[in-house]
């Protein structure tokens, strides 16, 4: 069975929080945040739900501009946030619970965010006869 | 006041099959506040997306956990298909409900066995455990593998199940009722463990759906949040509703639980009555180009598979939210004024799965 088609709002930073205040109030549940790259910028999409609905917003983000937390609307975006912070490198400010970069830890910093692995690729061997 | 001290509970910890750290603050004998840290197996495995072509990905998709893996698979080949605007034959959506709902049940009779454990019942966490063999066994049967079942394929399933193996599974499933229930009457009734569940870890209506809590743990603060309900693959025909308590304690979830075991019983029984004969996959050519968040229910609660794809042969990102991860806000709450001995059943009680929780 097909599923139901979603629409994504893009939205600014500026914007952000009045939205996701708009949401709160209408009762609707923080389902997620999540994170992706998107040429050298991150897209931030919160996701909510009201009556199995999803329904998302997304602003665009870079590791330069801290974008606000939504931690003192939805408490529970805590660990989305720290967990893109920690990952991606991405700064949010007044989070409720800010671990600081200790809530994921990784043995190099944002993992998802800066290239840390390079593949090399094995080179043909040379026939022997 | 009394001085405030620090323990340490975990990353290694009895009641814990796997690390996460609790820093908890005590007055005496009382948390005050818990604080939660992860990363201890965090594999990356999000990241892997992109070096793997999106088809192969399925069997890592079903690695994120060992515990509920064939949803991972299954809910990562729905958003893929989803993006890729692939009907999968009907037969293979009822197929993975019935592999789905399985795995459910073996899943929920390993955690009545460890939160059992976390009690000190060893008795009956040994009974949980023995009832969830005969799971296992119908898994390796019909699939080859007990935990890993690796039958899930971006456009359906790769093997399908008999009409005498169907049969034979329906009448198995009696047996397996007689089974449930007495489990269900010693978690519903026994004194021990009403002793600790009871009015312990509790968890207010409002709170959970603040916290954003997922599966038992809002179903047993009295929220009828399934996915299950939106209807996806066969779930629109096989007559779902949701198990849902009231109390907000532990157990309340526990029942949860307990009564989630008899729905499966309930969902498998009417996918073999209405299964139609039929193709159980179909031919996948080109790659993905767009985005999707597939959502379905799993044991722990409901599991978000965002996929991204530019029409290259690798994702571009793929993002797994679990319901572990978005059950730590409420369980910070729940610790919070309780007492140091009820620590690891609260715990539990959320049913934590940190392979998961940091893929």
């Amino acid at each position: 069975m097909k599923q139901p088609e979603q629409t994504i709002e893009a939205i600014s930073v500026e914007k952000l929080i009045p939205r996701v205040h708009a949401f709160h109030d209408d009762g609707y549940r923080l389902v997620q945040i999540s994170s992706a790259q998107e040429g050298d910028a991150f897209e931030i999409t919160y996701s909510f739900d009201k009556d199995l609905t999803l329904t998302h917003l997304r602003i665009i983000a870079t590791p330069e501009k801290p974008i606000p937390s939504i931690s003192r609307i939805y408490l529970a975006s805590f660990v989305y946030e720290n967990e893109i912070a920690d990952l991606f490198g991405i700064p949010f400010t007044g989070i409720a619970i800010d671990y600081k970069g200790t809530f994921i830890r990784t043995s190099v910093p944002h993992p998802f965010g800066t290239p840390q692995i390079t593949v090399v690729k094995k080179k043909p061997e040379a026939h022997h006869e | 006041m009394s001085k405030q001290i620090i323990v340490p509970f975990g990353p290694q910890h009895p009641v814990l099959p796997e690390p996460i750290h609790l820093d908890l603050v005590l007055e005496d004998e009382r948390v005050i506040e818990a604080i939660p840290s992860i990363g201890y197996v965090h594999r990356g495995l999000e990241k892997l997306v992109e070096k793997r072509d999106y088809k192969d990905y399925v069997f890592i998709s079903e690695r994120i956990c060992g515990i509920c893996s064939f949803i991972h698979g299954s809910t990562y080949c729905q958003a893929v298909e989803q993006v890729m605007n692939i009907d999968i034959p009907r037969r293979a959506e009822f197929l993975r409900a019935i592999w789905s709902e399985y795995s459910r049940m073996h899943s929920h009779l390993l955690w009545l066995g460890c939160f059992a454990d976390s009690m000190g019942y060893e008795n009956l966490f040994m009974n949980c455990w023995k009832v969830r063999e005969k799971i296992l066994d119908v898994m390796e049967r019909t699939t080859g593998g007990r935990i890993i079942q690796g039958v899930n394929r971006v456009g359906g399933v790769s093997r399908d199940i008999s009409r005498e193996e169907l049969a034979r599974m329906g009448t198995e499933l009696h047996g397996l009722q007689t089974d449930f229930a007495e489990l269900t009457r010693i978690f519903d009734e026994d004194l021990t463990v009403q002793t600790r569940t009871k009015g312990v870890g509790m968890l207010p209506k409002d709170m959970a759906w603040e916290l954003g809590a997922v599966g038992p743990v809002i179903r047993g603060s009295g929220h009828s949040v399934d996915a299950r309900s939106t209807g996806y693959g066969a779930y629109d025909e096989l007559d779902f509703k949701p198990v849902v308590r009231n109390e907000g304690d532990c157990h309340a979830r526990c029942m949860v639980r307990t009564g989630e075991l008899f729905t499966s019983i309930d969902l498998i029984e009417n996918a073999i009555d209405r299964i139609p004969e039929g193709d159980i996959s179909v031919p996948v050519k080109g790659n993905p180009a767009g985005e999707y968040y597939a959502r379905t229910e799993q044991p722990r609660g409901e599991v978000i598979h965002y996929v991204k794809a530019n029409g290259k042969k690798n994702l571009m990102r793929h993002r797994v939210r679990t319901p572990t991860l978005a059950n730590v806000p409420p369980l910070v709450h729940m610790l919070a004024g309780c007492e140091l001995a009820d620590v690891p059943v609260i715990v539990l009680t959320i049913d934590p799965c940190i392979g998961c929780m940091e893929r």
